[in-house]
């Protein structure tokens, strides 16, 4: 065994190596192709995946919003097809009823997607999106406050008039340049004080422009402002970590059900997003993608490793004579196999490696040139794999050459020293 | 191949002494390069009991063959079998590296042997950048490496002219004269007159076992080249 790391080992593997430079040369490539294309396909996986996860960024994934639709059954002597509002008492009582909750924010909307001029500054007019909402609910949705605060329990509890506004917002009814914090802007006839101003990390989809055309108020200041009284136009909900919101929501739903008299059955009275599924999708998307990209390498990798026993085969084909003559000159089996077993593994693994060395390459040549563009709205950053993806293909690698290895070793060893001798 | 086997041996039954050199002589299908493979250890007899410096050669399992192959046997072939991307140096030092001597003691080794041969200033030359003579002197170097009991050579002069067959054959007495005992297969008379024992075979039995009186190689060859 101690054989196997001696110099005198390697000088015999390359010099049996390099007495056939090209072949040898063209039965490397077969697997240094083979491991490219693994590392590329892993890391474009991973590239998309960054891509898309980007539009996730920071957004609390573990969450759902939740609407009030009309009731689809009769209950309690109540007819179906009623409807029915969220209440704000509704939103202390999923609170305490359901474990393991982290945020429960009723929201209010006013406009909407082309809805009519609400805001006035002034000279200038726009239409927006006017929430009505509690300080939580940054951490829900992440945005940037680039000027100013967010809203926080003081103008809750004191249902302040103050408003943070969206960048687009700023730009549509402010001149360059001017201040905006402390200023007034018209919402629906009501003066609203700015204190902030945000802007919304991107979504990478079509609505970015649209995310950044909103305004946010206190809740408590938009319902009375707005004559909601305690209703709760729908609610964003988010559950502790370790634990999934699509396991907690029919807990919700059965709260909001029992307290507004719907049937316990019926399915179609609260409608609801649920992020956390649809993030789920996502991963399942790529984790599957992650397996495509390994089978289709692997497979790949295969064919090369498939040539490299073969070639393995035709070169104890060749060398029958030669091994005849080391088994007289007292070669035992077991060193004729360690040989033909290093001679394939040394050449999986050193074209093993030129192949990872050339995918890094031309990874790193894709990141440097997505570096110098606007990735923000791309479906694909940041190509790469990880150290450890590198570990598993070399293992690959040393595992298959091993494999690649084994029936033509057993070839050379089944060679008789007399037969071989023979054939001249 | 097949069922049907051949009995190639018939029942031989003979003893080499230490220091002997004895030519085994023959047609072709007489049975002389089956009973080298067989004193060779390269394949077994069905029948009957083997005994080399006192040890029963019987049911080796590869990996002592190898060892028994590599400690008490030098062979020594008709076309020289050397390994032929290897210098005449390493050739002569394969049968070390498989005892597990280290590199310097090898290359020291294997130097004193060539240099024996007469192929010293040869050391660092390919196989295919050598004469035929030359390749039979780094093969004969090669058997004495790991110091054998015995050298078996099969027909060592057959790829060579009479020239060089001579001189091979002087370097063979030589080596005899130094105690080692030999086996040549031959075919050629005069090659067996070298030899101080003819064994005659046919069809797989000893026809005639017989000293003889030596013919020293450098005497023939001096006389052969008075001829031309």
């Amino acid at each position: 065994m101690s054989k196997i790391f001696s110099r005198d080992s390697w000088s015999e593997i390359l010099e049996a190596l390099s007495s056939n430079w090209f072949r040898t040369l063209l039965t490397a490539f077969g697997v240094l192709w083979g491991i490219f294309i693994l590392v590329i396909l892993l890391a474009a996986g991973n590239g998309l995946e960054n891509g898309v996860k980007q539009g996730f960024d920071g957004m609390a994934t573990n969450s759902m919003f939740m609407w009030t639709q009309t009731a689809s059954k009769p209950y309690k002597g109540l007819p179906k097809g009623r409807r029915y509002n969220f209440k704000i008492q509704d939103v202390e009582a999923i609170k305490q009823q359901v474990p393991n909750l982290r945020f429960v924010s009723p929201r209010n909307q006013l406009g909407g997607f082309r809805g009519s001029n609400n805001v006035v500054r002034g000279l200038k007019t726009g239409a927006y999106n006017v929430y009505g909402d509690y300080p939580e609910i940054i951490q829900q949705e992440p945005m940037d406050i680039i000027e100013g605060r967010f809203l926080n329990y003081s103008d809750i509890n004191d249902k302040r008039k103050v408003a943070v506004i969206g960048q687009a917002v700023k730009t549509g009814l402010y001149d360059p340049g001017e201040e905006v914090i402390g200023t007034y802007i018209k919402i629906n006839g009501v003066n609203f004080m700015v204190v902030g101003i945000y802007k919304k990390k991107s979504n990478g989809g079509g609505d970015a422009e649209e995310a950044q055309k909103e305004i946010y108020v206190p809740f408590t200041a938009f319902s009375q402002a707005f004559n909601m009284g305690d209703i709760v136009g729908w609610m964003a909900i988010t559950a502790q970590d370790g634990s999934s919101i699509t396991n907690l929501k029919e807990q919700v739903f059965d709260v909001v059900k029992a307290r507004h008299s719907i049937h316990p059955e019926d399915d179609r009275a609260v409608g609801n997003f649920d992020l956390y599924q649809e993030y789920s999708k996502i991963n399942g998307l790529f984790t599957a993608l992650n397996f495509v990209a390994y089978f289709v390498g692997v497979l790949v990798l295969l064919s090369g490793i498939i040539g490299i026993s073969n070639i393995m085969l035709i070169v104890v084909k060749e060398r029958t004579k030669e091994i005849g003559i080391r088994r007289a000159l007292g070669a035992t089996p077991w060193s004729i196999r360690a040989q033909v077993l290093l001679e394939s593994i040394f050449l999986t693994i050193i074209s093993g490696m030129a192949g990872i060395a050339l995918a890094s390459g031309v990874l790193v040549l894709v990141n440097s040139i997505l570096d110098g563009m606007d990735t923000s709205e791309m479906m694909f950053i940041n190509p790469s794999v990880n150290i450890g993806v590198v570990v598993i293909a070399l293992v690959i690698l040393i595992v298959s050459g091993l494999l690649a290895g084994l029936i033509p070793a057993q070839t050379a060893i089944k060679v008789k020293p007399v037969d071989a001798l023979r054939a001249e | 191949m097949g069922n049907n086997s051949l009995h190639v041996l018939k029942g031989i039954n003979f003893n080499v002494a230490e220091g002997e050199l004895v030519s085994i002589m023959g047609s072709s299908g007489s049975g002389k390069s089956t009973l080298l493979n067989i004193l060779g250890m390269l394949d077994e007899a069905d029948e009957g009991s083997y005994t080399l410096d006192g040890k029963v050669i019987k049911n080796l399992n590869e990996r002592i063959a190898a060892k028994y192959r590599n400690q008490f046997l030098g062979f020594i072939f008709q076309s020289f079998n050397l390994i032929n991307y290897k210098s005449a140096l390493d050739n002569v030092a394969m049968p070390l590296y498989y005892q597990g001597v280290n590199r310097n003691l090898r290359t020291e080794k294997a130097m004193h042997y060539l240099d024996k041969v007469g192929l010293a200033k040869w050391a660092d030359h390919l196989p295919n950048e050598l004469s035929g003579g030359q390749k039979q002197r780094v093969a004969i170097a090669r058997a004495l490496a790991s110091d054998p009991k015995v050298l078996l050579a099969d027909e060592p002069t057959g790829a060579l002219d009479t020239r060089t067959s001579y001189e091979v054959m002087e370097l063979i007495q030589g080596i005899n004269d130094e105690g080692k005992t030999i086996l040549v297969v031959t075919h050629e008379e005069d090659i067996a007159h070298m030899t101080k024992r003819i064994v005659n075979l046919k069809d797989g039995i000893i026809l005639d076992d017989s000293k003889v009186t030596q013919v020293r190689a450098k005497e023939a060859k001096e006389k052969a080249l008075s001829h031309v």
